[in-house]
């Protein structure tokens, strides 16, 4: 924006507005409209939690083990502190204290290096025990579930008779023999089949759908990861232009659009806190 | 309001359409303590098993959390309401989305099975 487009003694104010307010009005439906869109973005992520988490709640209730509900809780606290830093910078802008400004955003940014750096911690811990993105990656190690013991761990997945004919023909002996310690009685109701976690002789069918909550769980926390990357970004440019001062009670529009941002981002934590690391 | 008597005076006196509300800071340090004692509230909450309730607990306790931040922190509640009806139009729309496909899923889901099944043995 060079000063022959802006309107005088207001650098900030594109010529195609009338005035500040009308600027920062057009600013605001634009970056609820972007909401909007990200809303729609991620719901496509929890749509695919919902249905495996209704098709297998007992491969989530197990693979939940993997993840530390105390490192889920305290990035929660550094997302929601980061929260109210961003929310306390609007203010700060609205009402020109430059140095607040400054500080809170400075604290936002802080928050959200440190929000990503237990996230590498809880990453290279899976990594760590063999639990990588991607469905051919997967080969959990001992310990990866806490106290569980992957080799002792078998699910109960429903079935049909077709199942179970499935099951003995993709499975070889040692199949059959995980399968003989099955509890229930062949002439139940609802057919259900015991499965290893790491029984090799595993429908590879069954298999993908067990490694679902790892595929789930990376890409949900994996795209929000990517969104508190590019928050850091913005919150960067925010506070070397909030340093040189271009935020005034009048034109603070670029902080109030980035601090709506991140409550989303925050916002979406909030859910996927208690859906991925709260399942017992 | 004109740009002139937007520069003169003080930000925030003039509230006509809530686009410059200033929010106090005992609110946004009030609902910074709401979203932490709800945080605790959940964590706690999870280490007991409660069957069925867990999951509606969990997510009751998460909307809480989510309208404190909407209205508060994003000013929702003190913003014009077409900002409100953009963004619950949209947590609509992800309500429909998730439910329809679950009642596919639920409709169709055990043909899809049988189908897996016959492929195996067929040995693919």
């Amino acid at each position: 924006m060079s000063d022959a487009h802006g309107h005088g003694d207001k650098p900030f104010l594109a010529h195609h507005f009338e005035d500040e307010d009308h600027q920062f009005d057009a600013g605001k439906l634009g970056i609820w409209a972007f909401l909007v869109t990200e809303v729609l973005f991620f719901s496509g992520l929890f749509c695919a939690y919902a249905i495996y988490r209704s098709m297998h709640p007992d491969v989530f209730q197990f693979a939940a083990n993997a993840l530390d509900t105390k490192w889920g809780a305290i990035n929660t606290a550094v997302l929601i502190l980061s929260s109210l830093t961003a929310a306390w910078a609007v203010r700060n802008a609205q009402l020109g204290q430059k140095g607040l400004l400054c500080l809170n955003l400075f604290v936002t940014i802080l928050c959200a290096f440190g929000f990503m750096g237990i996230k590498y911690q809880e990453y290279s811990h899976k990594f760590h025990y063999g639990i990588y993105p991607g469905k051919d990656n997967f080969a959990p190690m001992e310990g990866a579930f806490g106290d569980y013991k992957a080799e002792k761990v078998a699910f109960v997945v429903p079935g049909d008779d077709s199942t179970q004919d499935g099951e003995a023909a993709a499975s070889g002996g040692a199949g059959e023999e995980a399968h003989a310690g099955d509890d229930h009685a062949a002439g139940d109701e609802g057919h259900e089949v015991l499965v290893k976690w790491d029984d090799p002789n595993i429908d590879p069918i069954l298999k993908d759908k067990l490694k679902i909550f790892f595929g789930i769980y990376y890409c949900m926390t994996g795209l929000h990861g990517i969104h508190v990357l590019l928050g850091i970004l913005v919150f960067m440019w925010l506070l070397s232009r909030a340093m040189r001062g271009h935020f005034t009670p009048t034109y603070y529009g670029p902080i109030d659009y980035a601090a709506l941002y991140w409550h989303l981002v925050d916002l979406i934590w909030i859910y996927l806190f208690p859906l991925l690391y709260l399942i017992n | 309001m004109t740009t002139t008597t937007a520069s003169a005076e003080a930000p925030g006196a003039h509230d006509d359409h809530g686009s410059h509300h200033v929010l106090p800071l005992w609110l946004l340090l009030g609902t910074w303590a709401a979203l932490m004692a709800l945080t605790l509230l959940t964590v706690g909450s999870s280490q007991f098993d409660l069957g069925a309730f867990d999951l509606p607990i969990a997510m009751g306790i998460a909307t809480v959390k989510a309208m404190l931040v909407l209205m508060i922190f994003m000013h929702l509640g003190f913003d014009k309401g077409f900002h409100s009806l953009l963004i619950f139009g949209s947590l609509l729309f992800v309500f429909l989305f998730v439910s329809f496909v679950l009642i596919d899923r639920g409709q169709y889901q055990p043909s899809i099975t049988a189908m897996d099944q016959q492929k195996l043995m067929q040995g693919n």
